[in-house]
C-alpha cells in the first residue's frame, strides 16, 4: 500500500507536468493541425533560462522563492517570444503547403533549438540549485516535499485559469472559433493570425512553467531534457483526444500515474524479469493501445474519415 | 532508351565506378563518407516506399535498420557463443553465416517486423501514424538497451562488437584485396558492394513505381477512401508497403553492422529516423532521383563539413565542434529547404499527380 500511495504521488507530479506541456500541443494541433515537435524544446529553453537567472542571482541574497518566481517570469518571457518567432518565421509561411512540409520544419526546428542550446549552454548536465525547503513531508506513509506539492497545486490553478480564459474571454472564444473553422471565424471578424500567435504564446508560457517545475523537481538541466517530456506530453494529448483541452489534462495526469504505477509494479508483476528502466515503454504502449482501440482518444469526438 | 539518355547513363556508371579512386588519394575517410552515404541512400529508398509511394509517414523506420544491424551483429560475432554455451557447442567456430544468406535473412526478418509493427497502425492516418511509429521505434531502442538482463541478448548499452566483415565471393571486405596489380583497401571494397546493392534497390524502386502495385500505393496515398472504393485491398497493400520498406531497412542495417564492426543502441535513436524522413522529403517525396539526392546531401555534406570545420572549433572555444556543426547544418537544411521548396529539391514531375494541390497532403 505504501508503494501504491508513493507511486500515486509521483505519478500525479509527473502527470501535472505532462498536462501542462500537453495543453500546448493540443491547442496548436486544434488550431492549425500541426504536431509542434519543437514544443518539448521550448520546455528545455525555459528550464535553461531559469537556471541561468538562478545561478546569476544566487549570491545576491534574494530569498529562494522570490528567485524561483523571478526566474520563472524570465523563462516565460523568453519562451513566449521564442515560440512567437518560431511560428511567425517557420510555420506561418507553410500554412498552405503540403502536410508533411510543416511537420519536417517542426522537426528541424526541434533539432535547431537543441543544437543552439548546446552551443549556448554547453552540453554538460547542470545542477539546478535547491530553492525551496526540501524537507520530506509525510502523507499517508508516503514521502513527498514542498516542490512536488507546489507542482500539483500550481498546475491545478493554472488549468483553472486556462479554462476561464478559453471559455470566458473574447480571445478564448476566438480560439475556439478558429479551431472549429478558420475561414468562417475570419468572416466573423476573428483574425486567425493573431489567434494563432496567441495560442503559441500561451502554449510557450505553460511549457516554460513545466520546464521550471521539471528543473526544480529533478534538480538538473541539460539541452536534451525536452525530448522525452515533449514526446510523453504529445502522447498524453493523443491519449486524451487531441485538440480537446480537458482531454489533454486528463490524458497528462493519467499518463503520469500509469507510468509511475508501471515503474513501481512491473518488477513484481514479471517476477523481476523486466525492471523499472522499462518505464518509458508504458507511455508508448498506452498510446498504441488507445489509438487502436479508441483512435479519437479518451475525451475526443469522432472525426469523420475525410477530416 | 534514347541516344542522349544512354550516354548520360554510361557516363554516370563510369563516374560511379571510378569515384573511389578519385577520392582515395584525399584519404580513406573520404571513401568512408561515400560508403555511409550509400547506406543512407539505401535506407532512404526503403523509406520512400512507405512514405513516398504509400503516403504512410513512418517515424520509426530506424527500428528496422536496428533489427537488421543487430541480426547481423548477433549472427556474425562471438557474442552469442560467449553468452550461451549451447550456441558455442553447436557452432564451435562461431556463427559466421555467408553474405548470400545474411542479406535475404536481414531483409526477411526486418520485413516480418515491418508487417508486425504495421498491423496495429492500419486504421491510423497522418500524424497519428507518425507518432505511433515513432513510439515503436523508441520501444525497439529501449529493448535493445535493456535486453542484457536477465538473459544477455543485446549486451545492453555497451553494444555488440567484433562483428565479422562481409565476405563476398571469398573476398574478405575487411582487408585490402590485391587484384590484377591493384590494391583495393577495405573501404573501396565496401563501396562497390554497397553500390551494387543500391543499384538493385533503385531498380526495384523504379520498377515498383510503374507497376500495378506502385499505382495502387499511390492511389492510397492520394485518397485512401477512393482507393478502397475502387476495390483495392488497402489493408494488404499497406502491410506490403511496410514490409517492403522494412526489408530495405534491414539490409541497410546488415551493411551498417558489418561496415562498422560494432553496433549499439545509440546508433538507432529517433534522431536517425527523423534524418531519414528528412532525406526523403527534402529530396522529393516519391521521386527516386530526388530521394537519392536528398540522402546524399544530408549524409555526405555534413560529414564533409566535419573535416573542413576543425579551425572553427578553435575559434569558438570548442563550442562549435564538427559534430555540433553537422547537427546545425542538418537542422537549418530541414527548415530552409522546406520553407523555400516545400515539395523538395527535386520533386516528381507534376503530370504524375493529377491534382498538384492534393499530392502529398494526405501523407
Amino acid at each position: 500500500m505504501d508503494i501504491f500511495i508513493q507511486q500515486l504521488i509521483n505519478g500525479l507530479v509527473l502527470g501535472s507536468m505532462y498536462a501542462l506541456v500537453a495543453l500546448g500541443y493540443t491547442m496548436v494541433y486544434g488550431i492549425i493541425n500541426l504536431i509542434n515537435f519543437a514544443h518539448g524544446e521550448v520546455l528545455m529553453v525555459g528550464a535553461l533560462v531559469s537556471w541561468t537567472v538562478v545561478t546569476l542571482l544566487e549570491s545576491s541574497g534574494i530569498p529562494g522563492w522570490a528567485l524561483l518566481l523571478l526566474s520563472l517570469l524570465a523563462a516565460m518571457v523568453v519562451c513566449a517570444s521564442l515560440n512567437f518567432l518560431i511560428e511567425k518565421l517557420a510555420y506561418r509561411p507553410l500554412r498552405s503547403a503540403p502536410r508533411l512540409a510543416p511537420l519536417i520544419t517542426a522537426m528541424g526546428m526541434s533539432l535547431l533549438l537543441q543544437t543552439l542550446a548546446m552551443i549556448l549552454w554547453k552540453p554538460d548536465y547542470k545542477p539546478y540549485p535547491i530553492l525551496l525547503p526540501d524537507d520530506p513531508i509525510e502523507i499517508l506513509g508516503a514521502t513527498t516535499n514542498m516542490v512536488q506539492i507546489l507542482i500539483v497545486l500550481t498546475t491545478a490553478v493554472t488549468l483553472c485559469l486556462l479554462m476561464l480564459l478559453i471559455n470566458g474571454t473574447r480571445l478564448g472564444r476566438a480560439m475556439r472559433a478558429t479551431a472549429e473553422n478558420p475561414r468562417v471565424a475570419q468572416l466573423m471578424g476573428v483574425r486567425p493570425d493573431h489567434v494563432i500567435s496567441a495560442t503559441f504564446i500561451i502554449g510557450a508560457v505553460l511549457a516554460a512553467l513545466a520546464g521550471v517545475m521539471w528543473a526544480a523537481n529533478y534538480g538538473s538541466v541539460q539541452h536534451t531534457m525536452g525530448f522525452l517530456p515533449g514526446l510523453k506530453a504529445f502522447t498524453a494529448a493523443v491519449f486524451g483526444g487531441i485538440g480537446n483541452l480537458p482531454g489533454a489534462m486528463v490524458g497528462g495526469v493519467s499518463l503520469g500515474i500509469i507510468e509511475a504505477m508501471g515503474a513501481g509494479y512491473i518488477g513484481d508483476l514479471t517476477g523481476g524479469v523486466l525492471g523499472s528502466h522499462y518505464q518509458d515503454i508504458f507511455a508508448f504502449a498506452v498510446l498504441i493501445l488507445v489509438l487502436t482501440l479508441r483512435p479519437q482518444g479518451l475525451l475526443g469526438e469522432r472525426v469523420s474519415d475525410r477530416a | 532508351m534514347t541516344r542522349s539518355k544512354l550516354i548520360i547513363f554510361v557516363l554516370a556508371a563510369v563516374l560511379l565506378a571510378v569515384l573511389p579512386f578519385v577520392v582515395l588519394p584525399l584519404g580513406q575517410a573520404w571513401v568512408r563518407i561515400l560508403d555511409t552515404a550509400l547506406i543512407y541512400i539505401l535506407l532512404a529508398l526503403g523509406l520512400n516506399i512507405v512514405v513516398g509511394y504509400a503516403g504512410l509517414l513512418d517515424l520509426g523506420y530506424v527500428a528496422f535498420y536496428a533489427v537488421g544491424a543487430y541480426l547481423f551483429a548477433l549472427l556474425a560475432s562471438p557474442h552469442l557463443a560467449e553468452t550461451f554455451p549451447a550456441v558455442a557447442q553447436a557452432f564451435p567456430q562461431g556463427l559466421h553465416l555467408p553474405f548470400w544468406a545474411l542479406i535475404p535473412l536481414g531483409a526477411g526478418v526486418a520485413a516480418i517486423f515491418g508487417v508486425l509493427l504495421g498491423a496495429p497502425t492500419l486504421k491510423l492516418r497522418g500524424d497519428y501514424l507518425a507518432i505511433v511509429t515513432l513510439g515503436f521505434g523508441e520501444i525497439v531502442r529501449v529493448f535493445l538497451n535493456n535486453l542484457d538482463a536477465p538473459v544477455n541478448i543485446t549486451n545492453g548499452p555497451k553494444g555488440v562488437g567484433s562483428i565479422d566483415p562481409l565476405r563476398v565471393f571469398g573476398v574478405n571486405l575487411g582487408e585490402t584485396w590485391e587484384v590484377a596489380g591493384l590494391s583495393l583497401p577495405s573501404v573501396t571494397l565496401y563501396y562497390y558492394v554497397f553500390l551494387a546493392l543500391v543499384v538493385v534497390a533503385v531498380i526495384i524502386s523504379l520498377r515498383l513505381q510503374d507497376s500495378r502495385l506502385g499505382r495502387a500505393w499511390m492511389a492510397i496515398r492520394e485518397d485512401e477512401l477512393a482507393a478502397k472504393a475502387m476495390g483495392l485491398n488497402t489493408r494488404n497493400l499497406k502491410l506490403l508497403a511496410f514490409g517492403l520498406g522494412a526489408a530495405f531497412g534491414g539490409v541497410g542495417g546488415v551493411l551498417f553492422a558489418s561496415f562498422q564492426g560494432f553496433v549499439s543502441p545509440e546508433s538507432f535513436t529517433l534522431h536517425e529516423s527523423v534524418l531519414m524522413v528528412a532525406m526523403v522529403v527534402l529530396g522529393g517525396l516519391g521521386h527516386v532521383p530526388g530521394v537519392i539526392l536528398g540522402a546524399f546531401l544530408l549524409a555526405a555534406l555534413p560529414e564533409v563539413l566535419r573535416h573542413v570545420a576543425t579551425p572553427l572549433q578553435a575559434m569558438t572555444d570548442g563550442r562549435l565542434d564538427p559534430a555540433i556543426l553537422r547537427q546545425l547544418m542538418i537542422a537549418l537544411a530541414m527548415i530552409g529547404i522546406m520553407l523555400k521548396r516545400p515539395r523538395g529539391l527535386w520533386p516528381a514531375p507534376r503530370h504524375e499527380s493529377a491534382s498538384p494541390s492534393a499530392a502529398g497532403s494526405k501523407a
